[in-house]
């Protein structure tokens, strides 16, 4: 595992002034479409008060004490969900947590119905995660609860672009003209799709990396539309992975194999698989990273995944310092 | 005993008769009985009369594909409140699509409508019948009946017929009646359950696509099979460029093969999804309203679906009103119904093409009149005309009134618009069914 010196942290929570609501403009977090740089900067430099405070022998600070913040998950989650939880409970925030497979949602109660219930009930930040692309849209027009997406369908996953950014600066100290890679499953990705706002936003060069099944036939229209001028395509796996300063995998799910995206997992595998050998034409000092859960010998190999280059836990780590930021800059931004 | 109606001074404009001048129009006994120079009308001892200055009065329009949704889905909308927004939306003639419940695949659900629009409704129904039973896609409906009923055609509408083999037993059935099959184009294996275009804006907001070439595989089949079996062919709500280009081979080697099209996908584009052009701090939308099938296309498809309207290619504008419950639009974008309710803004939204430059007046009231009537035939009578002695189905409307779309005004109980707020100008004022005057504007 890579490790890095621990941050100077000269700010914490318990000092920290209210985030600059001249940089800070969000009351919801739902894509890092709508991010600018000077927000992603602050996020992060918000996250090392919140990194700090993880150190500590009682990781508690009383920031949010009063607030309610309720998770409300309609797709299974294990990290994300206890990211978000542990954030909360560190900053002193009440804490509920729905799992909509458990609750009225299977006698019929609809997304919105559900939301203005759980507003009813107090909540001030709803962090939610959902099937369908777009729910979190649906549901800041419906309630005044914050809403933070913790993952909508195939369309974005905001905490964890930040976190992956975040892990990456901690790293490599930059982000601007960094050649990121993204290997794998890009259509059904929505951490693909945040992590493509949030790179660019920080002046990396993205490469997405996949067999043409899996990649959105409009892509490469969005990025012209968009005027993403830092993200390209690339099929081949040898020529995304060329001097790389980061490798982010993606999680292939095995149905895509069964719903016929891919001929066999025995050809993507080979294709595709980031290997010992295939990392070495990469940056010697690359990063291996991957939002998890992995599917070891498939995307990626275990040497790869547990080897020196690999950041894939510290990912999980600093997950809990970005929701932190963003429950603190979200609640300070609502009492505003 | 309907009053005798003299229409006085508008700007009379049939298009299937050549006529485009200021004149008076006489309406006896639900008839058209008379078309002369103003102030020369004969003399009726009940005449009302009504003032068209600055009105365009024009045949009453027709719209070859709505959904009334009676029998079934009630809480969607009824043929009572679907004809009184047709009649708002200047239309006196509208085809009933047959994917209700019980389905329109029986003598006795065909008589059910009719019996209901004849109680109830307040311009003219016309049924659509399945191709086959329950729209399955398994077995043939009993076509001659049907037929004999009063149906226009036989569609599956949404549900369309995947099996070759059937859709050409459908072609070779139909085609001894003369009436033509209704064709939702779409290859739903290829579509796989997508929600909208499959383009950039699917590709942005990480939804499903439908691909073009999902509408243009079943056009293609389907006039290769109708050029095999001799049958009438019609290809409902055109919305790909492909497609117009398919469909203008077919009538250049003189195929029975006709094509309509929306207002909707003649002015919006799959942008509108996401809630329009992208703009620097615009909030993201994902609009329900704005998911229909075939989904809403580019502006590339456009301009071809406006060219294919000029060159004769497409015959008809036909609205595909689809009403649907706010329950079956507020919710996630994946979840949420197909559909527009489009009978109340049709008119002004093609209008706005008149006013952009793209089509004129002439063509846009030929694709609602007369062409739509040439594809029912005359069964019915003769509709789509001013002609003396049909009936008297008339629109008038100002072409110059501005107005603003405000869903909660529509007669339909569908709201489900994606032009709510829409500045347009131009409105029906009056229309006219049979001789009644069954809508007229503040």
């Amino acid at each position: 595992m890579r490790t890095i010196e621990s941050s100077s942290g000269t700010a914490t929570p318990d000092t920290l002034p209210p985030p600059s609501m001249a940089v800070w403009q969000h009351s919801h977090v739902l894509d890092l479409d709508d991010f600018t740089r000077e927000e992603i900067e602050l996020v992060f430099e918000i996250a090392d008060a919140m990194a700090e405070v993880l150190t500590r022998e009682v990781k508690k600070v009383p920031t949010l004490r009063g607030k309610t913040v309720v998770t409300l998950f309609y797709e299974p989650s294990t990290r994300t969900r206890a990211s978000f939880e542990l954030a909360a409970k560190n900053l002193s925030a009440d804490t509920v947590s729905i799992d909509a497979s458990k609750s009225s949602v299977v006698k019929g109660e609809s997304l919105i119905d559900s939301l203005r219930t759980i507003q009813a009930l107090g909540a001030d930040i709803i962090v939610m995660r959902h099937s369908q692309s777009g729910a979190p849209y649906l549901a800041i027009q419906e309630v005044n609860s914050s809403i933070i997406n913790a993952g909508d369908g195939w369309h974005a996953h905001p905490s964890q672009a930040l976190l992956d950014l975040y892990t990456i600066r901690r790293h490599l100290g930059k982000t601007a003209n960094l050649k990121i890679a993204i290997i794998g499953d890009i259509m059904h990705s929505r951490v693909a799709r945040s992590n493509i706002w949030g790179m660019t936003t920080m002046g990396a060069k993205v490469v997405l990396c996949s067999p043409s099944t899996l990649l959105p036939r409009g892509l490469n229209s969005f990025i012209e539309n968009c005027r993403l001028a830092n993200v390209s395509i690339e099929n081949n796996i040898e020529r995304a992975l060329e001097n790389a300063d980061v490798v982010m995998l993606l999680r292939l799910q095995m149905e895509r194999q069964q719903s016929g995206l891919l001929p066999s997992l025995r050809e993507y595998i080979q294709r595709y698989q980031v290997t010992t050998e295939r990392l070495s034409l990469a940056k010697s000092n690359v990063l291996v990273m991957h939002p998890g859960p992995i599917n070891e010998g498939i995307e990626i190999s275990p040497e790869v995944a547990h080897g020196t280059q690999s950041v894939i836990e510290e990912q999980v780590s600093n997950g809990v310092a970005i929701r932190m930021a963003l429950l603190y800059l979200i609640a300070g931004g609502k009492n505003k | 005993m309907a009053a005798t109606l003299l229409i006085s001074g508008g700007r009379i404009l049939d298009p299937g008769q050549g006529i485009d001048k200021v004149a008076d129009l006489l309406i006896a006994k639900g008839k058209i009985t008379w078309i002369g120079d103003k102030g020369t009308a004969p003399n009726h001892s009940d005449l009302k009369t009504i003032d068209a200055t600055g009105l365009v009065v024009c045949p009453g329009f027709i719209d070859l594909h709505c959904h009334l949704r009676e029998p079934g889905f009630e809480d969607k909308e009824t043929i009572s409140t679907g004809t009184k927004a047709a009649a708002k939306g200047g239309f006196t003639t509208v085809c009933c699509m047959p994917n209700t419940n019980p389905p329109i695949d029986s003598q006795a659900s065909i008589d059910y409508v009719k019996k209901v629009a004849e109680a109830e409704g307040i311009v003219q129904v016309l049924p659509i019948g399945c191709i086959t039973k329950a729209r399955q896609g398994k077995e043939l409906t009993e076509m001659n009946e049907l037929a004999e009923a009063g149906v226009i055609g036989f569609s599956d509408d949404g549900n369309p017929v995947a099996s070759s083999r059937i859709m050409s037993l459908a072609m070779d059935y139909s085609q001894s009646l003369g009436l033509p099959i209704i064709d939702h184009c779409e290859d739903k294996e290829l579509s796989d359950g997508g929600f909208m275009n499959d383009g950039w804006v699917s590709a942005r907001l990480g939804l499903k696509g439908m691909p073009k070439a999902a509408e243009e595989i079943v056009v293609a089949r389907d006039i290769s099979l109708a050029q095999m079996t001799g049958a009438r062919l019609h290809i409902a709500h055109v919305s790909t460029e492909g497609s117009v280009e398919l469909v203008r081979r077919a009538k250049e080697k003189g195929m029975a093969v006709t094509a309509e099209v929306t207002p909707h996908h003649l002015t919006l584009t799959e942008e509108r999804v996401m809630g329009g052009q992208l703009k620097k701090n615009k909030q993201l939308t994902y609009d329900t309203n704005a998911k229909v099938n075939p989904p809403l296309r580019t502006k590339e498809d456009i301009t071809a679906l406006i060219q294919g309207l000029k060159d004769g290619t497409i015959d008809a504008i036909a609205t595909d009103h689809a009403p649907h419950t706010l329950v079956d639009k507020m919710c996630e974008f994946g979840l949420a119904a197909f559909g527009i309710s489009g009978l109340e803004t049709a008119f002004a939204c093609l209008m706005s093409l008149v006013q952009d430059g793209r089509l004129d007046l002439k063509t846009i009231i030929s694709k609602l009149t007369f062409e739509p009537a040439r594809i029912i035939g005359t069964r019915f009578g003769e509709l789509g005309s001013l002609k003396p002695g049909c009936r008297a189905d008339v629109t008038i409307f100002d072409p110059n009134k501005e107005w603003v779309v405000d869903k909660s005004d529509f007669a339909s109980k569908g709201k489900n618009t994606p032009f709510h707020g829409c500045h347009f100008k131009g409105k029906v004022r009056i229309t006219i069914a049979a001789g009644q005057v069954v809508y007229k504007s503040e």
